[in-house]
């Protein structure tokens, strides 16, 4: 067996038998089906309960516009003096909608209150407020001499309908399907690079601290050992990815079964597609979402997240092996990271607040060019089509920048791995550079 | 005698600091050579270079006549003075992998691993962690794996630290059996006694500088005083006295004796042994006649002192 197989097969046996690996391995997704069931749980709980609204009208001039729906119910207490009426929603009902006696129309626009104990919810507000603009709206026209009637007959509702030039018609909120897509692949390549390069930077440092590292590279290159050690522990990782797709999946469908959610049928969709398809009310338009979605370069973006994946988990974890090198504990490594997180948290930001309003505009076009931030940035893209000779440039960059900085890395490493005792500064790592 | 290693005006230096300026050493095959030198003095980098863990800057290390590369690896065996092993790592795995990375086939380390476990009557702890273990077995440990791929060259820096009386001696024997099967050794050490007692050969480094190297006969004879120590018996002190110091230079000094003896230490300048014999006789009963040979201590302060 090579040197370089045997490293990365300690190194992945040290980081899988670790008891914190399996622990979190398989606690991880319980945790986080759990926590999703309660979530979808809890909301499905707000929603069947009815708040309670007393209205006391001095003049009778709008509770009859308040409709009970399903989520609120209106009851008029108008009847009672407006103390009593004050002291019974106080205790029975969630607050209470007092409108004065007015003079005219216009004066209910601010003179409307609302009574209660917790603040409204910016839902109920704006609803309350609608209906009043309509009643003064109405009286507005009256006094300018307009039907009202007519003018509703008269207002158009119009929808605009999205197609593409090549003839497919298009839907809205497809942007945020994409984007959803996109963001998740693009977060899943930073949460790996965060956790597993921090892995990798804690092996290194162990290795120092434990003094074994003097024995071990006098056999084998730091080159090897380094990038034994980087290889080792990305494959604990997909291993462990591997375990929480399947251990999720089937925790979903057992969830799903036994809490009646209906999700056996879309299981496949992922809550935010479920969420968009909720908002259209034909079956048709679903499919077109499904169609649309089956539409989407999934090929290219699988295969683009393989290849972003190792470029962006390789470029950052020789930064991290390079760190762990320099210092001596894991408390003295927080000022050398944080100029690595930065570009991550960057390429995150820009996906999900660039990308979504303008995916080829050049804010998002450069930093999904930019080695640091491209794994991240150019998978949110990628479902919205990007030109190869885009892809193709931000994939050399990256795997260019790689060589350079495992390089780069090296060095560091080589000097650092037998450096004890001060922390080093950025100057003196410089200085390694030359050694 | 061919020399198993031959460093060649070797320099390494740090930014503006040299640890190495312009060394050169010869081990011959199957010496045990003491490397000798305080801290700092530049022994560590040596042996890192000797390793191929750092590269001079210029110069060159000659292992067995071949220019170092990077398969001369599985020749050597090394014993860092910082040293350590995972410590959540199986003892038995550990040493397995160890042994693989100098090259060695996994039946063959497996073969050798049982046989010096047996040796040193540890086969119990084949399925400890390190971190089990307490300093002194780790140590043991440690030892096994520096020459279980049986090394031609075995570089020791402080190889005793750690160790209790008992276990020191233990090790110290095998490392004689390995270099009276041939093994070269080159001993990095503090503990002068140990090289007094262990090395036929050995050389001074200090501020970057080799000071003195050779056969440690040879040493001692360059840093001999022609100084004896004697002890008489006799009842004419001061008559004795008088001679002696026609010739010699003397002075009182203190050794260990069973008689009631005139105890002095004599310096013979110009003249030889045998005349200070027949003067020391004429006086009376000669009960110790000593050359003062210059201990490896001695010569170590005087050398970096100066």
């Amino acid at each position: 067996m090579s040197i370089l197989s045997l490293i990365i097969k300690r190194e992945f046996i040290a980081k899988v038998r670790n008891k914190s690996f399996i622990v979190m391995t398989f606690l991880s997704p319980l945790l986080f089906v759990g926590m999703a069931v309660l979530v979808g749980y809890l909301s499905t709980m707000n929603k069947d309960s009815v708040t309670q609204i007393a209205i006391h009208d001095e003049a009778g001039l709008l509770k009859k516009e308040f409709k009970n729906d399903k989520y609120t119910n209106y009851t008029d207490l108008s009847a009672m003096p407006f103390k009593i009426a004050k002291d019974t929603a106080s205790k029975s009902y969630e607050g209470l909608l007092y409108i004065p006696k007015v003079t005219s129309v216009q004066d209910l626009k601010e003179k409307v209150e609302y009574i209660s104990e917790d603040s409204p919810s910016l839902d109920f507000i704006s609803d309350v407020e609608e209906v009043i603009d309509s009643v003064i709206t109405q009286e507005n026209l009256k006094v300018l001499g307009f039907d009202a009637e007519k003018i509703d007959k008269a207002k158009a509702d119009s929808s605009l309908k999205l197609s593409k030039f090549s003839g497919e018609e298009s839907l809205k909120g497809l942007n945020e399907i994409k984007v959803a897509i996109g963001g998740l692949f693009g977060y899943l390549i930073m949460m790996f690079i965060v956790i597993y390069g921090n892995f990798v930077m804690r092996s290194v440092i162990e290795e120092k601290t434990s003094r074994i590292i003097e024995i071990i590279i006098s056999s084998v290159k730091p080159y090897q050992l380094m990038m034994g050690k980087i290889i080792g522990n990305s494959l604990a990782g997909i291993l462990q990815f591997l375990i929480w797709a399947i251990v999720g999946t089937l925790l979903f469908f057992i969830a799903s079964t036994f809490l009646g959610l209906q999700m056996g049928a879309s299981s496949t969709m992922s809550p935010e597609m479920m969420e968009a398809a909720g908002n259209v009310d034909k079956v048709a338009k679903l499919q077109m979402y499904f169609n649309e979605i089956t539409n989407l370069p999934l090929v290219t973006l699988i295969i683009s997240f393989i290849i972003y994946f190792i470029g962006g988990y390789f470029l950052y974890s020789s930064f991290y092996a390079a760190i762990g090198a320099a210092v001596d504990s894991e408390t003295d490594s927080q000022q050398f990271l944080l100029p690595i997180i930065m570009p991550l948290i960057l390429g995150v930001y820009i996906g999900f607040f660039t990308v979504i309003n303008d995916p080829h505009g050049t804010i998002a076009t450069v930093f999904s060019i930019i080695p640091l931030t491209s794994p991240i940035v150019m998978l949110m893209r990628i479902p919205f089509g990007v030109p190869l000779w885009q892809l193709l440039l931000s994939i050399g960059l990256l795997y260019g920048t790689f060589i350079f900085v495992v390089w780069f890395a090296a060095k560091i490493y080589r000097v650092g791995i037998l450096m004890y005792g001060k922390k080093p500064t950025w100057k003196e790592l410089y200085k390694w550079l030359k050694y | 005698m061919s020399n198993i290693l031959e460093v060649q005006n070797v320099v390494k230096q740090y930014g503006d600091y040299t640890a190495l300026n312009n060394v050169s050493l010869q081990v011959p095959k199957g010496s045990i050579y003491g490397l000798l030198g305080p801290n700092g003095a530049g022994k560590t980098t040596l042996i890192r270079i000797i390793n191929q863990i750092t590269m001079p800057d210029s110069g060159v290390v000659l292992l067995d006549g071949e220019k170092l590369k990077p398969e001369h690896v599985q020749y050597i065996g090394y014993m860092p003075e910082e040293r350590g092993l995972y410590k959540t790592m199986k003892v038995g795995e550990q040493c397995l992998y160890l042994a693989q990375l100098k090259g060695m086939p996994y039946e063959e380390a497996k073969k050798q691993l049982k046989y010096w476990f047996e040796k040193f009557e540890i086969e119990g702890w084949w399925n400890k962690k390190i971190q089990e273990l307490s300093k002194g077995m780790a140590q043991k440990i440690q030892f096994i794996v520096t020459i279980l791929h049986q090394p031609k060259l075995l570089i020791l820096d402080e190889p005793f630290s750690g160790f209790d009386p008992v276990n020191a001696n233990l090790i110290k024997d095998e490392i004689i059996e390995l270099n009276k099967k041939g093994t070269s050794i080159i001993f990095s050490t503090h503990r002068m006694e140990s090289v007094e007692e262990m090395c036929d050969y050995i050389a001074l480094i200090h501020k970057s500088n080799k000071l003195i190297e050779g056969k440690l006969e040879d040493v001692k004879r360059q840093y001999r005083s022609n100084t004896f120590q004697v002890g008489v018996l006799t009842n004419n002190i001061e008559g004795l006295m008088v001679h002696l110091t026609q010739k010699f230079t003397i002075s009182q000094t203190n050794f260990k004796s069973l008689n009631d003896d005139l105890k002095l230490e004599v310096h013979l300048g110009q003249h030889n042994s045998n005349e200070l014999l027949s003067i020391l006789s004429q006086f009376g009963q000669v009960t110790h006649f000593v050359e003062k040979i210059p201990s490896v201590n001695d010569i170590f302060i005087q050398t970096v002192s100066k």
